[in-house]
């Protein structure tokens, strides 16, 4: 059976390049983005890691580079064991990684969101296109650039769009009830109450 | 000897079969109590239109027995659940299928609004494109909410100039 100890030597032992990465919970890797298939590969076959349990990404912001890296958590059946790997973005304007649909046909999903939502290239990914937002949407929501309250945009239909003369539009939480830090009125607490008190009758300060 | 004049008496037959009305209220009447609602459930809220439909609350009491999943046989939308704008442009040419004369009930916050969802993905009130009759307040609402909104509708579908907007042409 692999057990935690195990698998973070036999990983660094097996790829120098493989970095311990800081971690509440489970044993976490920086990889090079050119040898995350391999760490992956080497986790599902030798290390019984044989369950790909989500792949997602991280925006670390405009001023950051490298700016964007993938994060796949994987699951070991037999050990009840998880193992996170991250990698790093090459490019900070066009993000690619290798595509784990070889290895998990699971990952085509996840791998999908994770280019809409971020617009991060999956190079190999048999069919990689939107999966949330439609065809043809401009943006990718949850980079850091793109505000939280939206940015308008055209109707996925144009006929509907021309019947209607209804566009996307930003919707601005005008002090919503949801967010709020402890500590704080709830009024101050929320960030958007900082930096998005705005609604549509009153423009966004500047 | 005069008898009775039975061809001018009142003949109960005759009387008794006729209904003098206006021709508005007599469509209003036979519209308001056969509108067949045309469930367009996108989220939680069609959960609970299901118990509205359903046995204890029982929107077949008003006439809206037939929950038609077909636009062409159905009345009225009843649109449940947040509608995000890839979802919208399905909802209004699912609106357009329908045949007239058509209503939209937009049943709690989210359709009304687009509720808690002030997002980049959400469209903020189906008002925004469909013609809206009857908004419906609640996260859900409550079936007797969804009632006296149906209810409300009844009551506009009877003022309505049925004769004069079928004569109109469209």
């Amino acid at each position: 059976m692999t057990t935690y100890i195990d698998v973070a030597a036999a990983l660094s032992a097996k790829f120098s390049q493989a970095v311990l990465r800081a971690s509440r919970d489970h044993p976490a890797f920086n990889v090079p983005a050119g040898q995350a298939l391999a760490v992956l590969r080497w986790l599902r076959d030798e290390a019984g890691f044989e369950i790909l349990r989500d792949v997602t990404a991280i925006d670390w912001g405009l001023e950051r580079s490298p700016r964007f890296m993938v994060v796949w958590h994987l699951y070991s059946p037999a050990a009840h064991r998880y193992v996170r790997v991250a990698a790093d973005c090459a490019s900070d304007a066009e993000p690619q990684m290798p595509s784990a649909t070889e290895l998990w046909p699971g990952a085509n999903w996840h791998e999908r969101e994770t280019y809409d939502m971020f617009g991060i290239v999956f190079s190999g990914h048999p069919e990689l296109k939107r999966i949330l937002m439609w065809e043809g949407y401009p943006y990718f929501p949850l980079r850091k650039e793109f505000p939280l309250a939206g940015l308008p945009a055209e109707l996925p239909d144009p006929e509907v769009a021309a019947e209607t003369k209804e566009k996307v539009q930003a919707a601005p939480m005008a002090g919503g009830p949801f967010v709020a830090t402890p500590g704080e009125t709830m009024s101050g607490a929320e960030p958007r109450a900082r930096d998005e008190a705005w609604s549509e009758s009153s423009q966004k300060p500047t | 000897m005069a008898t009775a004049n039975l061809e001018y008496a009142y003949d109960s037959k005759i009387e008794g079969d006729i209904v003098v009305t206006q021709l508005d209220a007599a469509i209003n009447w036979v519209r308001c109590h056969s509108m067949w609602p045309m469930p367009m459930g996108t989220a939680c809220c069609a959960i609970e239109f299901m118990g509205v439909a359903a046995s204890r609350f029982d929107l077949a009491r008003f006439g809206a027995e037939v929950t038609k999943f077909s636009p062409r046989q159905s009345d009225c939308m009843i649109v449940s659940g947040t509608v995000t704008y890839k979802m919208a442009t399905v909802v209004r040419r699912i609106y357009d299928q329908m045949a007239a004369p058509k209503w939209v009930i937009a049943m709690g916050a989210c359709a009304s609004s687009g509720g808690m969802y002030r997002s980049y993905a959400v469209l903020q009130g189906v008002d925004r494109i469909l013609p809206v009759d009857v908004y419906i307040s609640g996260c859900p609402p409550r079936p007797e909410a969804v009632l006296d909104g149906f209810e409300k509708l009844q009551r506009k579908v009877k003022r309505e100039h049925s004769l004069s907007n079928l004569l109109k042409p469209s």
